[in-house]
């Protein structure tokens, strides 16, 4: 395997307008054997060569079981960590091999939401020194002063501006959240990664956390990846979806495509677990049960990594690695014998 | 999926709880829960009034017409020099007796011991703290080559025979402190001990810090101040540090007892402070002698000491209990 051309590598097609765009990324995290050498013994394989773009006021959904790489992927692509492998692009220009400190003028152009509405926020600092740190770790000087602009941005996420001074001890989970929220669109971003930003919070207080995301959006235009374990919770907002598996994108494909017409196996699966509207149609419809756990990503099986868990494996499967390709017009999936199953 | 349209709800509905608690950094809430602690309320009030005896000494002296230095033959006895009177010889004029031998008056010496002491005691857990601080935060943030030469240090420090160093060596640095520096005895002898207190001391902090940090640069807000293009200097001094205070202060308040215990204990030993220096360790050294004798000499600075450390003690865990969130008393 010499001359790897393009066709035959997991590259999704170029869109003029990207605002981020990911190529092959890998992220491993070195295992170190005990004793003074701390010699390396191996790699937790966290991410293998994902490739996906983001179009400015767009949602990328990405899905996947609990430790498949997925906040990995979010942090790399946004350079909290250093990726082993890849390339990503941000506004055209290459941020791969950028330095911390090179990197610190593209922070206002992306930012992040995190899935802990506790350790996300520092305990010592009061909500308003919490919002306002973008403003002073960039430099910016709002004209009305930080505190206005501060309270502002709390009303907008449905804060009390007079709670300016509270700790965040003081607040419930959700309210945690819209901290997180006014924090990450201060300084107007254009891309914000969520890593599962609704998952901690209490089902019924999600929706309103959902809802608060996608008005934001709409005002200011956000590109939003938006990261969650289940398919029900990005299918309202997502605009496309990718579904990882162990490190690796199965499918990606816009979102009313990978609900009805998914063409990978794991998507299958997926989908036939998300409740249906319709009580008759939830009955008679066919769950696909996956047997078996998630392999380890230290050392993942040969050739297609879901093959061990596939009710389609074959022999070809432990041979040959899937890329992902263009299987119709933009939808891409990674497998060798993909299926159209209309599951609604 | 049912999408509910207004999303202030929820800020609404839990902002009538909240009231209650506006404002409340979890330092007042600390706070809050130790001025409820009657032990920690008392310990305080004894710490207060010990500082401030210690600090105020001379003017005390004075109004009580005693001082440290002079020696008083007429209240001690011809033969052997034992105290004349009751309990070591109080009166009005030595509220406290005196020092067999000299007669000297005892509550002043018992006044300018604590201020030495004090002194002592404090500048090392100040130097002690700050190099623990420092150490600790750079060796838990880099991690890498550094964090594991750091915990080298650490580690041969503590494996050092301390007590047996500082007897054997304290005269020859302590003479060597005094011409290098051309200190008088009593600074050279008083900055060794501030000198060998902290820089034993420091390592145990250094590592309890250091755990800390390791498991606070996980926390997302530390990731969130990178993500936001915040440098190291920030994320050590604004994130991070405003989290150790915790551990810091009850760490301090015990080890302050530690130390004036230690500086009593090398004084006692005959490496910390010499007569004629009042020193609680020396006077109890001496006291041994006169014990069959004259026990009041080894009781009343032995009860001193004792309520001292003992205030400090109890001071310490009250604050470690107002801080820790799982200690449920509040
Ligand atoms: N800092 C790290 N060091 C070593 N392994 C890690 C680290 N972060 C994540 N991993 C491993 O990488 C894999 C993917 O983790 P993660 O990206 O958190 O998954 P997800 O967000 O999908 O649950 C897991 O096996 C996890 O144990
Ligand atoms: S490549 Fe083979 S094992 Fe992998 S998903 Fe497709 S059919 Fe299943
Ligand atoms: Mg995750």
């Amino acid at each position: 395997m010499t001359a790897v051309d393009e066709s035959n590598t997991s590259v999704v097609a170029r869109r003029a307008d990207a605002l981020l765009r990911v190529e092959q990324v890998q992220k491993y995290f070195p295992i170190t054997g005990g004793g003074l050498l701390k010699r390396k013994v191996g790699d937790v394989k966290a991410v293998e060569s994902i490739s996906f773009d983001v179009v400015p006021g767009e949602t990328l959904g990405v899905v996947g079981e609990s430790g498949c790489g997925k906040s990995t992927a979010g942090r790399t692509v946004m350079k909290l960590l250093d990726p082993t492998g890849g390339k990503i692009e941000f506004e055209g220009r290459d941020i791969t091999h950028l330095s911390r400190k090179e990197m610190v003028p593209l922070r206002r152009e992306m930012q992040m939401i995190f899935q802990d509405p506790y350790s996300s926020l520092n305990p010592r600092h009061t909500v308003g020194s919490i919002i306002s740190a973008p403003f002073k770790v960039q430099g910016v000087k709002p004209t009305r002063g930080v505190q206005a602009e501060v309270q502002d941005l709390m009303a907008r996420v449905g804060l009390n501006p007079e709670h300016y001074n509270r700790y965040p001890n003081e607040f419930s989970g959700g309210q945690r959240q819209r901290i997180g929220i006014a924090r990450a669109i201060a300084l107007r971003p254009k891309l914000i990664v969520c890593d599962e930003p609704v998952s901690a919070l209490d089902v019924s207080i999600q929706a309103q956390v959902v809802n608060l995301l996608e008005d934001l959006q709409d005002e200011f235009r956000l590109a939003y990846i938006f990261i969650a374990h289940d398919l029900s919770v990005v299918r309202h907002i997502s605009d496309r979806i990718a579904v990882m598996y162990l490190g690796r994108i199965m499918e990606l494909a816009e979102s009313e495509r990978i609900y009805k017409a998914p063409l990978h196996p794991y998507t299958h699966a997926l989908t036939s677990a998300v409740p249906l509207p319709d009580p008759r149609a939830e009955r008679s419809r066919e769950r696909i049960l996956l047997h078996g756990d998630l392999p380890s990503p230290i050392n993942p099986p040969s050739g297609c990594v879901f093959r061990t868990r596939c009710p389609k494996a074959q022999d070809r499967c432990a041979q040959e690695i899937p890329v992902l390709r263009e299987l119709a017009p933009g939808h891409y999936g990674a497998c060798h014998f993909p299926e159209e199953r209309h599951l609604i | 999926m049912s999408l509910a349209s207004d999303h202030a709800v929820e800020a609404t509905s839990t902002s009538a709880e909240s009231a209650e608690i506006a404002g409340r950094s979890l330092t007042q809430i600390a706070w809050r829960r130790l001025r409820r602690d009657k032990v920690a309320m008392t310990s305080l009030l004894v710490v207060l009034v010990i500082v401030s005896i210690a600090a105020l000494a001379p003017v005390i002296t004075r109004l009580v017409g005693v001082d440290p230095s002079s020696f008083n033959d007429k209240a001690v006895s011809d033969a052997g020099g034992l105290p004349l009177g009751r309990l070591g010889g109080v009166s009005l004029a030595h509220p406290l007796g005196v020092e067999p031998g000299t007669g000297r008056d005892l509550f002043a010496r018992l006044l300018y011991g604590s201020r030495i002491s004090l002194l002592i005691a404090l500048s090392a857990t100040l130097i002690t703290v700050t190099l623990g601080v420092s150490v600790g935060i750079v060796a838990g943030y880099s991690r890498g080559w550094l964090d594991s030469a750091l915990g080298r240090l650490m580690d041969v420090i503590l494996a050092f025979p301390l007590i047996l160093i500082l007897l054997a060596l304290s005269n020859v640095l302590t003479q060597r402190l005094e011409t290098t520096f051309h200190l008088g005895e009593l600074v050279a002898r008083v900055l060794y001990l501030i000198l060998v207190l902290s820089l034993f001391g420091w390592p145990y902090l250094a590592r309890i810090v250091r755990g800390q940090v390791l498991s606070l640069r996980e926390r997302e807000f530390v990731e969130s101040a990178v993500s936001m293009g915040a440098g190291t200097p920030r994320i050590l001094f604004r994130e991070i540090l405003p989290n150790l205070w915790a551990p810091i202060l009850v760490y301090a308040t015990l080890l302050l007892p530690t130390y004036i215990a230690a500086e009593a204990a090398l004084s006692y030993l005959g490496v910390g402070l010499v007569p004629p220096t009042p020193s609680w360790g020396a006077m109890l050294a001496d006291s041994v002698r006169y014990f069959a004798v004259d026990p009041a000499f080894l009781f009343i600075p032995g009860t001193y000491l004792f309520v001292v450390v003992l205030a400090f003690n109890l001071l310490g865990d009250a604050v470690r209990d107002a801080l820790d969130p799982r200690a449920g008393r509040a």
